[in-house]
């Protein structure tokens, strides 16, 4: 017999018609899946009561796997084949991945992304995360009785197309339809949001195992709007681990360690971290396979000083996304603590100290983002909520523009936008007769393609050849509510189209789109200029196009020393391109314009005296007829 | 007649609705639909109507409207739970049969 949940009033499901949805907060460290029963969110525990599922997979020598606690308690023993904080490579390749020789898996290089080499074969982060999706998904079936009808999904807020497009891409390998993707720090702020339902600005810092993402957010009127983003994707719980154990191995004076060995004391380390949360002295004790025995004392004084740097780092991004929404410190109402690592004393002080404020931290920081991808999944499948009914804005983190004439960038939707999102904008051609347009779709902030990322190319084909700016494209460029952008272009004239998804192959890190916003601001003066040259030199070419094709076809209008003055004036037009003198451009196409105005003027002379001349023979043509008509009559 | 909440049943409401934040108790039905006739009606209730019967069980207002009230009599609400599925049951000595799933049934 089935068992039932209360719903909200008037809001009973048929039966067989209750649509199951979950949440999933797909973390570094740890995965949570979360539903909502009764009106009430809440984590889903596995058959031991544990709510947490560690994100690790242990691949067998059989092809199987083990995921989970199972999977963490052998990374010990067997850490080439137990893969942790996949999350870290997904969309990434070989060379995305900072400090590669400190981890113990046998990498390789894969198309589109990297590959890890395990005793069950080469799997791809993809195929690790969708084993941690497996099973959360059963535990979910288990659990609510039945199939899912999907998922929400969480993922940092930096997270790239690539990155994206590989958590959906793990998902549909795990046999979840995803309802969408969510970033992470909104999700904590749906948790919050929808029990506080106060209104105003507030900052969610969400510090995870493996990555730190800063959000600024605004609540009104029940709408949640991303104002900004910042963060870094390599950054987080672990590193704390990690300052630990490279503090044991000094105060230990330990030889160099075995794969095992190294694993082993990450473990302690980690442990001593979470004992330091309700302890003020953590003691470590460990026997090595090589011998050697570890046994210190780990106090939360040594603990803040030797991690001071990695909770400073923390700090900037916070600044930085400040700047972005053009708000102080104290304009945030309030700020939102996400993730285990926020537990940590000095975590919690650095903050308050920050925003001059005590951070809210009453909901469980591994469960809040779980708890808001729920909300929005059960939303998302129908089942209404009350009159709570809200929507979800996100933001772009770069620019996305396209390739005009010149290796400029034109900048389609500005950073920051909220999403889902289209804009358009029309082009035309460059040349007469024109049918093909190249379409170079970049990202950042940057005036020169040259210095912005590359996402894709494509080329809109079978344009009629027209002349020179008489096409009009409209290239369409739109943001699904997952990220994930898709351009098109197409013809007005005759309707050709040709579109593309933009799936890249790797991702940017944080350190770069920091990076390219940075350099968007110093060279503001710089790209300007530059900008002002590419496009003098982008009008010469075109003014040197006109009058060449101009001459072709009525070159019998000049005479002979009328046409050697035009030449000479291209060919010091021509010479002056060669440079990047912007003035002696801008004079060569002064001398070659008031040379060819007559010229200009005799042509306009002539093609009215064609199309009047035309128009007469027409008419005559007509009315000879017309009389002919009328005398057979 | 009567309709009533075992313990747990009672607790687990108590429990969401103090959560919930707003509501005066449960609200029981029938409705037809389903594979088998009918199907049960399980909500909060945040306002009674004029022609709705109050029982009260465990500290928990429940509230029936009179036309399901003949197919519910005697019902005990309770609260269980199987492997990792838990949930409301309506223990309903007035059902004939149910389908398979126990989500509609006949009486």
């Amino acid at each position: 017999m089935a068992l039932l949940q209360i719903a909200e009033p008037g809001e009973s499901a048929a039966p067989h018609q209750h649509r199951l949805a979950v949440g999933i907060d797909l973390g570094t460290t740890n995965s949570l899946v979360a539903t909502v029963r009764s009106g009430l969110a809440v984590v889903i525990s596995d058959e031991l009561g544990r709510p947490l599922l560690p994100s690790v997979v242990r691949y067998l020598p059989d092809g199987n796997c083990d995921v989970g606690y199972e999977a963490q308690a052998r990374q010990a023993i067997d850490p080439r084949n137990t893969i942790a904080s996949v999350k870290r490579f997904m969309g990434r390749g070989l060379q995305d991945i900072v400090q590669r020789e400190a981890l113990p898996y046998l990498f390789d290089e894969g198309p589109g992304m990297l590959r890890l080499n395990t005793v069950a074969g080469r799997k791809s982060p993809v195929e690790v995360s969708a084993e941690i999706l497996r099973v959360l998904r059963l535990r979910a079936e288990a659990s609510l009785g039945g199939p899912l009808v999907g998922a929400v999904i969480t993922v940092p807020a930096y997270f790239d197309d690539a990155q994206r497009q590989a958590t959906k891409d793990a998902a549909r390998l795990a046999g979840l339809p995803v309802l969408r993707l969510l970033n992470e720090p909104t999700a904590a702020a749906v948790a919050y949001g929808l029990d506080n339902a106060s209104e105003g600005t507030y900052a969610v810092y969400d510090l995870g195992g493996g990555t730190f993402d800063i959000s600024i957010l605004r609540l009104s009127r029940g709408i949640f709007e991303v104002l900004a983003t910042g963060g870094d994707s390599a950054l987080g719980g672990d590193d704390f681990d990690h300052r630990i154990f490279c503090w044991l191995l000094e105060a230990a004076q330990l030889k160099p360690l075995s794969v095992e060995d190294a694993r082993m004391l990450l473990t302690r380390a980690r442990e001593a971290k979470e004992y330091l949360t309700f302890h003020g002295v953590a003691p470590i004790n460990a026997r090595l396979n090589s011998g050697e025995v570890v046994d210190l004392t780990l106090t939360t004084e040594i603990f803040a000083e030797i991690t001071q740097t990695l909770v400073a780092k923390t700090i900037q991004p916070v600044k930085k996304a400040l700047r972005d929404a053009g708000l102080s410190v104290a304009e945030v109402k309030g700020v939102v603590m996400v993730g285990g690592a926020t537990r940590m004393p000095q975590v919690q002080r650095a903050v308050g100290d920050f925003f001059r404020q005590e951070p809210l931290n009453n909901l469980d920081p591994d469960k809040v983002v779980a708890i808001g991808a729920a909300t929005q999944a059960n939303l998302l499948a129908g089942n209404g909520l009350g009159g709570d009914n809200w929507l979800l804005l996100d933001v772009i983190p770069l620019s996305l523009g396209l390739e005009t004439m010149g290796g400029l960038v034109e900048k389609i939707i500005p950073r920051n936008s909220t999403i889902p999102t289209a804009r358009a904008q029309e082009f035309t051609t460059f040349r007469d007769g024109q049918t093909a347009l190249a379409v170079h779709v970049v990202q950042g902030e940057r005036e020169l393609v040259s210095d912005c990322r590359s996402l894709a190319r494509f080329e809109l084909r079978g344009i009629p050849p027209m002349v020179a700016g008489a096409a009009r494209i409209r290239v369409t460029f739109q943001v699904d509510a997952d990220g994930l952008l898709a351009v098109t272009a197409r013809e007005q004239t005759v309707g050709v189209e040709a579109s593309i998804v933009v799936k890249p192959s790797y991702g940017l890190s944080d350190d770069e789109i920091a990076g390219m916003l940075k350099d968007s601001m110093l060279h503001v003066r710089d790209d300007a200029l530059r900008r002002a040259l590419k496009e003098s030199q982008t009008d010469a070419q075109r003014l040197i196009e006109a009058v060449r094709s101009a001459i072709d076809t009525d070159g019998e209008l000049l005479s002979v020393e009328e046409r050697s003055r035009i030449e000479h004036d291209v060919s010091n037009l021509q010479a002056a391109l060669l440079g990047d003198n912007r003035r002696q451009i801008m004079l060569a196409m002064d001398d070659l314009e008031a040379d060819t105005k007559d010229f200009a003027a005799r042509r306009m002379d002539k093609s009215i005296r064609r199309a009047f001349s035309g128009r007469h023979i027409n008419e005559l043509d007509s009315e000879v007829a017309a009389a002919r008509t009328g005398e057979h009559a | 007649m009567a309709v009533t909440l075992s313990q747990r049943a009672a607790n687990h409401v108590a429990n969401y609705m103090v959560k919930r934040g707003k509501g005066i108790g449960l609200r029981l039905g029938v409705r037809t639909s389903g594979c088998s006739g009918m199907a049960y009606k399980l909500e909060f209730a945040d306002v009674v109507h004029p022609d709705d019967i109050e029982f009260e069980s465990h500290g928990v207002k429940v509230l029936i409207d009179p036309k399901s009230l003949p197919y519910l009599d005697g019902t005990e609400l309770d609260y269980a739970r199987e492997g990792l599925n838990e949930g409301f049951r309506f223990n309903n000595p007035n059902v004939k049969d149910a389908c398979g799933c126990g989500e509609s049934f006949n009486v």
